[in-house]
């Protein structure tokens, strides 16, 4: 049994890592994730880990290291936030395109500029055709949780990708939430030992990593590549079943919440769908059908399920913490569209924009997405596809 | 998939893939399962100038040979002695010509050898 204990966000990352014990962790800290670098420092300064603790000059480096660290046959662990994962960029391609299973917490923050520090999905958003798998988290529980079966779905022999354990910057990095942490022992028996596929460090068995990949092959391995994000989507749902069956809190791609007969739905990623479940609870006491879907998995995305879990919507919000400049729309919601358009569902979608650089989301303003859904399931079409919520006008 | 070795089932070499092999067939990660491969690539076709060693000079100190970055300065393991240069893979960088302490290594245009070379194949045909 696990142990119910209060702690923010970075500290249940740290906690989480200090059970998995990773080889190596190649950190750069940065706002809001210090404190999770912070106190795996002094895990392993105080010998409470085997880990070989890796302090580079940047980012770049630190990312650079975790695959080489990775590659050559570790467990690897890091964890950084906005402008971090922006200058890992190059090195999060190259992570994914060679295999590696780096598992890497992101408190998300916004994109500098102008510079700000709080909550926005920018930074793991710019990442998402990185090739890196992305879990979000409500939570502190979910943050812990996720960084354990992370570890197990990136190392998994038929996915080998890396996987970004997303998690709100301040709103869950920050919170103190009481939460179950599992015993060491059993934690280390859920995630076992490593067993990489073909280690570097294999000196015996050298092979070639990383060569030059010309017009004449690079198009076949992008193939392949892309192959790996079926099984691992497997791997999300059956890791998320295994962490069920042994500590009792399930995980799937998605989070459906009250969806069965929901007929206006509003689809979150992240600490929002907490607000909005609130919300929901709310108005189903009123006798209004209205429900959430919370996407737990954005890579892989889970389309065809997203498209069956819609059933009986007739208007759907998408919130969006991230702006896709220059395309008309958020991030989240071009691909909740495609899934909806490829599963031949026909239902009017409206974007909202909301909550970026920390921008706090007020529960009337879940009210008012739900309030204004109701006339666009009536009509069948939104005045306006994109809406920016809670902004001055 | 197969990650520890591929055996080209049409040239039965185990060292590369052959040029028309599918995207099933390849290993994860874009590796190429053995390593030492680098040998197959010809680099010899980039060079513009041909390190040309005078015997005469070269007191087999085996400078060239630390620093040429293609190992292409061949070198007999029993006498340690260089022999020349492996033109496959020389790119004609000039390193092995820069640390010759005693000037042995002359850096030829590969044009003008290539012609000097063409002549004499003609004259010994003749
Ligand atoms: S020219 Fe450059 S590549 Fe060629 S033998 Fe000399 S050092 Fe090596
Ligand atoms: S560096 Fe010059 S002298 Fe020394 S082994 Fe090479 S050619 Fe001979």
């Amino acid at each position: 049994m696990g142990k119910l204990r209060p702690m923010e966000g970075n500290e249940a990352i740290a906690e989480a890592m200090r059970q998995i014990n990773p080889d190596v962790v190649a950190a750069y800290p940065i706002t809001p994730s210090t404190e999770a670098v912070q106190i795996f420092a002094r895990f392993v300064a105080d010998g409470q880990v085997d880990t070989n603790y890796v302090a580079v000059e940047s980012e770049h480096s630190a990312m650079s290291a975790c695959i080489a660290a990775s590659l050559a046959g570790g467990r690897v662990m890091n964890v950084t936030a906005s402008q971090g994962l922006a200058l890992m960029w190059e090195m999060l391609y190259i992570a994914a395109s060679l295999r590696s299973t780096v598992v890497l917490s992101v408190a998300n923050r916004a994109l500098s500029g102008n510079i700000n520090i709080h909550c926005d999905h920018s930074d793991a958003m710019g990442a998402r055709d990185a090739g890196w798998l992305q879990l979000y988290g409500e939570n502190v529980q979910e943050a812990y949780d996720n960084a354990i079966q992370a570890v197990v779905i990136a190392e998994r022999e038929d996915v080998r990708l890396p996987v970004m354990n997303c998690y709100d910057g301040f709103l869950v990095s920050h919170s103190y939430e009481l939460l179950e942490v599992e015993e060491d022992e059993a934690v280390r028996e859920f995630v076992g030992p490593y067993k990489p596929v073909r280690p570097l460090l294999d000196v015996q068995n050298p092979y070639t990593i990383g060569p030059l990949d010309l017009y004449d092959f690079y198009h076949e391995h992008k193939r392949s590549q892309w192959e790996a994000y079926r099984p691992a989507k497997q791997a999300v749902i059956e890791v998320g079943k295994a962490f069920g069956e042994r500590f009792g809190r399930s995980y799937g791609l998605l989070e459906p919440y009250f969806l069965d007969d929901a007929e206006l739905v509003i689809v979150a990623l992240g600490s929002t769908a907490g607000i909005v479940k609130d919300i929901v609870e709310q108005r189903r006491e009123g006798g209004e059908r209205v429900g959430l879907l919370k996407i737990r998995s954005f890579r892989p995305f889970p389309a065809e399920e997203i498209a069956d879990a819609l059933g009986s919507a007739r208007a759907l919000a998408v919130m969006d913490r991230a702006a896709g400049f220059g395309s008309g729309f958020g991030t989240l919601y071009p691909e909740v569209a495609a899934a909806l358009y490829a599963g031949g569902k026909q239902v009017p979608v409206v974007d909202y924009i909301y909550g970026l650089g920390g921008r706090m989301v007020l529960p009337e303003e879940i009210h008012q997405v739900y309030n204004e859904l109701a006339p666009v399931a009536a009509s069948g079409h939104p005045e306006q596809l994109t809406r920016w919520l809670g902004v001055r006008e | 998939m197969n990650d520890d070795s591929y055996q080209c089932e049409k040239c039965q070499k185990a060292e590369v893939y052959p040029p028309d092999a599918g995207w099933r067939e390849l290993a994860p990660g874009g590796v190429i399962p053995q390593a030492g491969n680098a040998v197959l690539y010809e680099t010899g076709g980039w060079r513009t100038y041909r390190p040309v060693r005078h015997d005469d000079k070269c007191i087999d100190c085996l400078f060239c040979w630390i620093y040429c970055p293609d190992m292409s300065v061949y070198v007999n393991d029993e006498s340690v002695k260089t022999l020349g240069f492996d033109l496959d893979h020389c790119k004609g960088c000039g390193i092995c010509s820069a640390v010759c302490p005693t000037g042995a290594i002359e850096m030829k245009l590969e044009t003008d050898l290539r012609a000097e070379e063409a002549s004499a194949a003609e004259g010994a045909g003749e």
